[in-house]
């Protein structure tokens, strides 16, 4: 390097940050009185109230039998544990002193109202495509909640990747600001459903992979991601369900948190559908908007004609009257998952169809292990859905049966190191509780 | 505190959420009916309904049916003349009789199913249920027994 460029690299570094620094800082907005509840209109906290149960907020800003909104509940990242924070009006732990344009800038550009850069588990990059009527009637949503006075805890984000104004440079990467844009090419219900999917409730949040640095990638766009020991599955074309995600078992689904040719919800998408999608609130023409969209995402559509001959061959070659003999693995799938998971005629969907869950034929044994080895509350996946926890079972036998029906009821190539990924999930839930 | 129906009555459990709900039911709630066997779900001694589907309680923790609707031998019928019951006392079925209340709850889901089992359907739905007397053919009889009389609609 020459003694010049030296001299100009020397200029450079520090002007640069200076810059970065500049454009980085965001200004606090002052401190307001908090709204009164009655300055809010009830046709707007009402429609606030259906967004936000779209949009689960309360999923991410509430513990663990905690107050609703009142924050503490851990989203678990790559780089650490970041806590969803306190979203009721009080005004010294929560947003009370919150105005209008600070709640509206942090939803948009991911600034709090003290001028400080929020992280990306904060899904700002779906919110800033929420139009501005929508963003007023959550403001009135949330400031007529019941403030709770409950201080966030520390996130446990390493240094230095816990220095905020470096989120500038991952939103300067990985965030562009803007609303949603309607495709005039599609329909009004479709267009619905692409809103509530990509700017209310985030789906790509969870189903799109993320890079080294936590940036979704657009060419990747649902196609599946693992989250908090889980595999979200993947939205597109590539999920390799026997029967497709149809319009109808999308609807179910998401209404419900159980689709009768696929299985039930579990593990983080529970509350979204628990606490969010399934609310009478919730109009059912919302979520058939969504199911709309993501049947064209996967290119389903709406059309059930070769189901019910899918559904016929599967029941056929699955379980009744095959799976006697001196086979120890058959004989413990009979004794353990048979006496429930039988189908007669058709397909219940109070005890899926092993050959059509969703889990067995993903390429990753993640979910199916993870059911086995903890089961299924009623409080976990759908409504009065209960599955017993196999965990008494060594990693043998597990890693074996999960083998067992691999082969015998898809026809999708074996999964590996089986045994080791049971330890794992084992060590992991243990770790959880 | 979890919270459930029993036998279509609501109970309130002291025991943490992690207990199986087989103790809860034996040892808290006082009712004896349910069997414990093997204790990992393999021999169906344990068997109760949980919202209707058979369901291995020694290894379902409490915790797990909250809010849910769960059904003993004792719940089956108010009388215990359920049409499987009767099928047991006309047959003899029982001899120990420790399996045959898991056993009497398998086969009540069982017929739901399928009205007119055939031997395949029985081997495959009762193929996780053990019994160490060998009772196997007696049971396969009064569960065909009971299945006729549903059909026809006479359960005396």
């Amino acid at each position: 390097m020459s003694p010049r460029s030296k001299i100009l690299l020397v200029a450079i570094v520090p002007l640069g940050l200076l810059g970065f620094a500049i454009l980085s800082w965001r200004p606090s907005i002052a401190p307001v009185e908090p709204p009164a509840p009655g300055s809010f209109s009830n046709v707007s906290i009402r429609r606030g109230e259906v967004l936000a149960a779209e949009a689960h907020c309360i999923s991410c800003h509430t513990a663990r039998d905690g107050k609703p909104f009142a924050g503490g509940y851990g989203v678990n990242t790559p780089f650490g544990v970041i806590f969803g924070t306190n979203i009721t009006p009080d005004p010294k732990t929560g947003i009370g002193n919150w105005s209008r344009e600070a709640f509206l800038r942090a939803l948009r550009e991911g600034v709090s109202r003290n001028g400080s850069h929020l992280f990306a588990a904060f899904p700002y990059g779906a919110y800033t495509k929420l139009s501005d009527g929508d963003v007023e009637d959550l403001y009135a949503y949330m400031m007529t909640r019941p403030p709770v006075v409950a201080q966030t805890p520390a996130n446990t984000i390493p240094f230095p990747l816990n220095i905020r104004p470096l989120q500038a440079g991952w939103k300067l990467l990985f965030f562009r600001s803007g609303r949603y844009r309607p495709d005039a090419g599609k329909a009004a219900e479709w267009n619905r459903g692409a809103y509530l999917a990509e700017a209310v409730a985030d789906c790509e949040g969870c189903h799109t992979p993320r890079n080294s640095l936590g940036g979704e990638s657009d060419k990747l766009a649902y196609a599946g991601a693992p989250i908090d020991g889980w595999i979200a599955p993947a939205l597109t074309a590539s999920n390799p369900s026997p029967i497709p995600w149809i319009e109808g078992e999308l609807f179910d689904y998401l209404r419900t948190g159980r689709a009768r040719w696929h299985g039930a919800t579990s593990a983080t998408m529970t509350p979204i559908i628990r606490d969010g999608l399934a609310l009478p609130v919730v109009p059912d023409s919302e979520v058939r908007a969504i199911a709309v969209y993501f049947s064209g995402v996967n290119g389903a559509g709406s059309n059930s004609q070769s189901v019910h001959e899918t559904e016929q061959r599967v029941l056929a070659g699955s379980g009744l009257g095959h799976e006697t003999g001196p086979n120890n693995v058959a004989g413990m799938y009979t004794a353990a998952c048979l006496s429930c998971h039988y189908n007669s005629g058709s397909v219940s969907s109070a005890r899926p169809e092993l050959a059509l869950s969703s889990s067995l034929t993903m390429t990753e044994p993640t979910n199916f292990l993870q059911v086995l080895l903890n089961g299924v509350g009623s409080k976990d996946g759908a409504a009065g859905l209960v599955m017993p926890s196999y965990a008494d079972f060594s990693d043998s036998e597990i890693a074996e049966l999960a083998a067992y029906l691999r082969r015998t009821r898809t026809s999708r190539p074996p999964w590996k190191d089986l045994e080791k990924m049971v330890a794992e999930i084992r060590r992991s839930s243990t770790a959880l509780r | 505190m979890t919270t459930f129906q029993l036998n279509n009555r609501p109970v309130e459990i002291k025991s943490s959420e992690s207990s199986p709900l087989l103790w809860v039911i034996r040892d808290e709630l006082g009712l004896t009916g349910t069997k414990f066997g093997c204790g990992i779900g393999m021999c169906g001694a344990c068997t109760v309904h949980v919202d209707g589907r058979a369901t291995r309680s020694c290894i379902t923790p409490v915790g797990a049916v909250a809010g849910a609707s769960v059904t003993t031998i004792e719940g089956l019928h108010p009388e215990g003349r359920h049409p499987l019951q009767l099928a047991w006392l006309e047959l003899q079925v029982p001899q120990c009789g420790y399996c045959q209340p898991g056993m009497i709850m398998q086969a009540a889901t069982l017929l739901k199913d399928f009205p007119d089992p055939s031997d395949d359907n029985i081997n495959a739905v009762m193929g996780g249920s053990l019994c160490r007397c060998m009772t196997y053919v007696r049971i396969r009889n009064a569960i065909k027994l009971a299945g006729s009389r549903i059909r026809e609609g006479s359960h005396a």
